[in-house]
């Protein structure tokens, strides 16, 4: 990837982590870890891949996402803000009441394609939006980011039969391996692993990423678009908490905001990279 | 009564898909593996290619609906009412019915007239659970004409309907020339005085037949038929309850939170009169020719006429 660009996307994605923070911060509840997590592909989504049009959210032929695991609104929201969707300062009233970001994704948000948060939906959406696209003729993409507890939802490998009978090649659905889910790590709650090869098993085409190198983020979304006939899982290895050294790994911050102090830290250290960045 | 001519529900919803097909280009219909028994396999033979087999799987189905739905396109999510109210009840609620997505669902084989198939497979919760959805139309028709104008109704309403079909063939009740389907409109088939039969889906033949057996006894019955049992026509219902006192409901379909529970809702707050539920009392139903379970069940014209009569103390 081009130097510029990369650096140019790390900030952006250092100042939509910032934004995680406030939102989270100020609704006092909300789902850091995971946000943070996803962070890097979101931003290299909306910045340098998807077709999307902040004055027009709407626009039938735009490339669509559906956050599977919609606990990670804030992620969604703060992306959107950057990209110009709504001011950033909706982040700060992210889950007050009378507000318009509500505590998981909801379709009438600009730039939000489907409302979701129960977890294994989001997937089938994803698939019914790909299928229209080919019944349409139309050349856009669809992508859904799942939580790596989120497939042990029954319905995730339903809507995983249906993406592969249907050759849904348009549709690339990405796993956020962070290890972590609210009761502790994945493979000690009821193990959803091996994702890689269950992914191939139902018939897509797998890619593993690291989800915090953007040049490994480009050489798998550019991998996903030369796949025909067969739907794309990307299963990003990430870390949960990431750019926050005290919520790195740390599964206590799965749904859990900062505290005064502990915002304080957070922004301290996400403002020192991206002056590090910035320098 | 041998002129009278008889189709399933089910039929009049695969025939009015395959009618309506050429009309709605932008129609799409989806099936969990039941294509023969809900009967869009009579879409499907016309129309291959707008026709998607979600297998056994209809959580999925109904978020594929859904994402259909959000691009523009207009879908009929089918299977058995147990499954699309009662498996797929929370995805319905989330991906469609939160978002208000234009998703139509045909459910099929409701209620007890099943038949055979037994309990695991007579849904009689489906219209509570679909009730309790905000924005969520529902439509229970009597019959072939009206099944066939709710699916073009349903196509021509912008948001989710659940539509209630049946197994069992019915009567055909509303073959007249002034028929007229109208989202929301209940029906008054029979003028009366005395006492209201308020009535759903299979059970409106059987309360217009109960209503000549009560003249010839001399009791002037008024017949409704609510088609559309959300958003439920108030005004039909209080009319009937500030005109002829007593209301008795009749559904094939648990006494709670059916049309019955609909009716007492509005008499309720708006009008407060005697009504009596017809339905499937707190239980499960069990295997058998459909026909007898629906006399044991009480869902037939003699137990309406007895139970009006209980009502009137006559």
């Amino acid at each position: 990837m081009d130097a510029t660009i990369k650096k140019q996307l790390e900030i952006t994605a250092c100042k939509i982590r910032m934004g995680i923070i406030e939102g989270v911060f100020n609704a006092k509840s909300g789902h850091p870890g995971g946000s943070l997590s996803i962070a890097d592909t979101m931003t290299y989504l909306y910045f340098n891949k998807m077709e999307v049009y902040p004055d027009n959210p709407n626009f039938e032929d735009r490339d669509r996402l559906v956050l599977s695991k919609g606990h990670c609104a804030p992620a969604l929201y703060s992306t959107l803000a950057q990209r110009g969707f709504f001011s950033t300062e909706e982040l700060k009233s992210l889950r007050h009441i009378g507000a318009m970001l509500q505590g998981h994704p909801c379709i009438h948000i600009p730039g939000v394609d489907m409302s979701s948060g129960s977890l294994g939906q989001g997937i089938s959406v994803a698939c019914g939006m790909a299928l229209s696209g080919k019944l349409s003729n139309k050349s856009y993409k669809v992508y859904s980011i799942l939580g790596d507890g989120e497939i042990e939802e029954g319905q995730v490998w339903e809507a995983a039969m249906f993406a592969a009978h249907y050759k849904l090649d348009n549709l690339v659905a990405i796993v956020d391996n962070n290890g972590l889910q609210i009761d502790g790590r994945i493979e000690d709650v009821c193990s959803p692993y091996p994702i890689v090869d269950k992914f191939k098993a139902f018939g897509w085409h797998v890619i593993e990423m690291d989800a915090h190198d953007f040049d490994d983020i480009e050489r798998a979304f550019n991998e996903a678009e030369t796949v025909m006939n067969q739907p794309v899982a990307i299963i990003q290895k990430s870390t949960k908490g990431k750019g926050v050294s005290y919520m790195e790994n740390n599964v206590n911050w799965h749904g859990a905001a900062p505290n005064a102090e502990q915002y304080e830290q957070a922004m301290a250290e996400l403002k020192n990279t991206l002056e590090g960045l910035e320098g | 009564m041998a002129d009278v001519i008889k189709k399933a529900t089910r039929e009049s919803y695969g025939e009015a898909l395959a009618e309506l097909g050429d009309k709605y280009e932008n129609l799409y219909v989806l099936d969990a593996d039941l294509a023969a028994a809900t009967k869009t396999g009579i879409f499907k033979k016309k129309f291959l290619e707008r026709f998607f087999d979600c297998g056994i799987a209809e959580a999925n189905m109904m978020g594929v609906a859904a994402g259909l739905a959000a691009t523009g396109k207009i879908p009929f999510a089918s299977t058995f009412a147990m499954f699309a109210a009662g498996r797929a009840y929370e995805i319905v609620r989330n991906s469609i019915g939160y978002p208000h997505l234009n998703v139509k669902i045909g459910a099929t084989h409701a209620g007890i007239s099943v038949g055979e198939d037994g309990a695991t497979h007579q849904c009689n919760e489906d219209i509570a659970l679909m009730r309790t959805i905000p924005g969520m139309t529902i439509i229970n028709p009597a019959d072939d004409v009206e099944a066939k104008a709710a699916v073009e109704a349903a196509i021509l309403h912008n948001g989710p309907v659940y539509m209630r079909f049946g197994r069992l063939a019915a009567p055909v009740i509303n073959d007249k020339e002034t028929y007229k389907f109208e989202l929301g409109k209940g029906i008054k088939l029979r003028d009366g005085k005395d006492i209201t039969i308020v009535a759903t889906g299979l059970m409106v033949a059987e309360a217009v037949e109960a209503a000549k057996t009560l003249a010839e006894e001399g009791i002037d019955a008024r017949v409704i038929n609510i088609h559309t049992i959300k958003p439920i026509d108030k005004d039909i219902i209080v009319e009937a309850a500030k005109e002829t006192g007593a209301i008795v409901t009749v559904e094939e379909h648990s006494v709670i939170g059916g049309l019955g529970s609909a009716v007492c809702d509005v008499l309720a707050e708006n009008y407060p009169a005697k009504v009596t539920k017809i339905g499937v009392n707190d239980e499960y139903g069990y295997s058998g020719p459909a026909v007898d379970l629906l006399k044991k069940f009480g869902l037939c014209a003699s137990n309406i006429v007895d139970t009006v009569k209980k009502v009137l103390n006559k």
